[in-house]
């Protein structure tokens, strides 16, 4: 009989879902170490007040700023990684984003898949054509997103994908951002709009002085 | 200011004492050091008005090696291979081709450092936003390194295209006057410099680019100095 069930636990531990990504002990200037598990369509939200170090945990993850530590995508070691192809799996979209041409069009590699990808963020195909000059606040922002959805990473990790969006384009994001989930993509997002938390993460992280802790300190009673 | 004072000291000094004996003595080791010393100041000079200085000694080492590297291939080929002088190292020859080399080579690899830097400092969030998109650092900086490589290259490329009727008729008026093959020799001179500054400029930028980022494909303009005004 306890052997029986030994033999059931080792199974069930083998079969158990392993996280998609993994992060142990990373921390750098600005960041006390961190752990975090991340599975398989799943979201988290991490909220906490502006200078916190949410920035500097997602940068740390997609490993653009020198860190210590250890990640690891489906098992896989990031130091077993070139950096390249560690970050088109895990992908940081930063809040500002960054464009090296003068035309959007020319920062998608494929025009086809970007132009049906682009009406889904409510903006038109023919934005591909706008010089990026014109571009405003939000509409950088979703062809960001975009851009970066169309190389297909596993994990995306973005800081503050909706800011300075109106209703329906948030609400575009989202709904973008679910059907990823859905396909077996995991987001880590940074968000200060409680609401767009609960309607889309399926736990929420806190960060507060470089620590990050499973919830928010203020809300008292409701931490564990 | 101190270069309006220094210009006419250092071309007295350097016409009327050190040439002189340096010709005289025609000793390799001599010329050796001589150049040395010439590159050393010239390196000094190419990263000495930088708009914004990086930490530490890495400009200097960059510019100074680029430019050591460029100016002696060039001035060793042009005489072995074009002057044929004997001894190849005869200081009549070889300090006053060095310093052309290298005064125009400085200028280049001066110009490009600093639009590099600029250029990579304001690019910030563009060359960031390809390494995030998982390009290479190679590729993240491609512009930035073109950028830096063109203006760098403008003085050369300026002079050699206006120098059959800007430049050329001023300088070569006193070789002509001596009755020496004046044009042959201001345009292998003309053809020195722009390879020169090419092969330096290039070294220089492209070190630079390595040096502002890592092997872990990361930007690091944390390298910088803080800028000054």
């Amino acid at each position: 009989m306890p052997r029986g069930y030994l033999e059931v636990a080792r199974i069930a531990r083998r079969h158990a879902p392993r996280p998609l990504l993994s992060v142990r002990r990373l921390t750098r200037p600005g960041l006390d170490p961190a752990d975090l598990d991340l599975a398989t369509g799943e979201c988290i939200a991490l909220r906490g007040p502006s200078g916190a170090g949410k920035s500097l945990l997602l940068r740390a993850i997609a490993d653009l700023d020198p860190n210590q530590g250890s990640g690891a995508l489906n098992g896989e070691d990031r130091s077993a990684l070139l950096a390249p192809a560690w970050r088109r799996q895990v992908m940081y979209v930063p809040t500002e984003s960054g464009w090296w041409s003068e035309r959007v069009g020319a920062h998608f590699d494929d025009p086809g898949a970007a132009s049906e990808l682009i009406p889904r963020f409510a903006l038109p195909a023919k934005a591909l054509d706008w010089p990026v000059s014109r571009l405003s606040t939000g509409e950088r922002a979703r062809l960001a997103l975009a851009r970066a959805l169309l190389r297909d990473p596993r994990v995306l990790l973005l800081d503050e994908p909706t800011s300075g969006l109106d209703e329906d384009a948030t609400a575009a994001v989202e709904a973008e951002l679910s059907r990823c989930l859905a396909a077996g993509a995991a987001v880590l997002m940074i968000t200060h709009d409680a609401a767009q938390a609960k309607r889309l993460a399926h736990r929420r992280l806190w960060m507060q002085a470089g620590r990050l802790t499973e919830t928010d300190p203020k809300a008292g009673a409701a931490g564990p | 200011m101190n270069f309006i004072v220094l210009t006419p000291i250092d071309v007295a000094v350097a016409g009327v004492l050190v040439l002189k004996a340096l010709f005289a003595a025609a000793s390799p080791w001599l010329t050796a050091g001589v150049c040395a010393l010439m590159i050393l100041f010239a390196g000094r000079e190419a990263t000495a008005r930088q708009m914004r200085k990086s930490a530490g000694w890495w400009t200097w080492s960059l510019g100074t090696s680029s430019m050591m590297v460029a100016s002696t291939i060039v001035t060793v080929f042009a005489l072995t291979v074009q002057i044929a002088a004997d001894p190849w190292y005869d200081p009549r020859y070889a300090i006053p081709l060095l310093g052309m080399i290298l005064g125009n080579t400085m200028n280049g690899v001066s110009l490009g450092l600093d639009r590099l830097i600029a250029g990579a400092t304001r690019e910030r969030s563009a060359i960031e936003a390809r390494l995030a998109l998982g390009e290479d650092r190679g590729t993240a900086m491609r512009g930035v390194v073109r950028e830096a490589v063109c203006s760098g290259l403008i003085p050369t490329i300026n002079g050699m295209a206006a120098a059959g009727l800007v430049s050329l008729p001023g300088m070569m008026t006193g070789q002509i006057l001596a009755g020496v093959e004046a044009v042959k020799h201001q345009i292998l001179i003309m053809f020195l410099i722009a390879g020169g500054t090419g092969l330096g400029l290039v070294v220089a930028v492209i070190a630079g680019a390595r040096r502002l980022t890592n092997d872990l494909e990361r930007l690091r303009l944390d390298r910088l100095a803080p800028a000054t005004e």
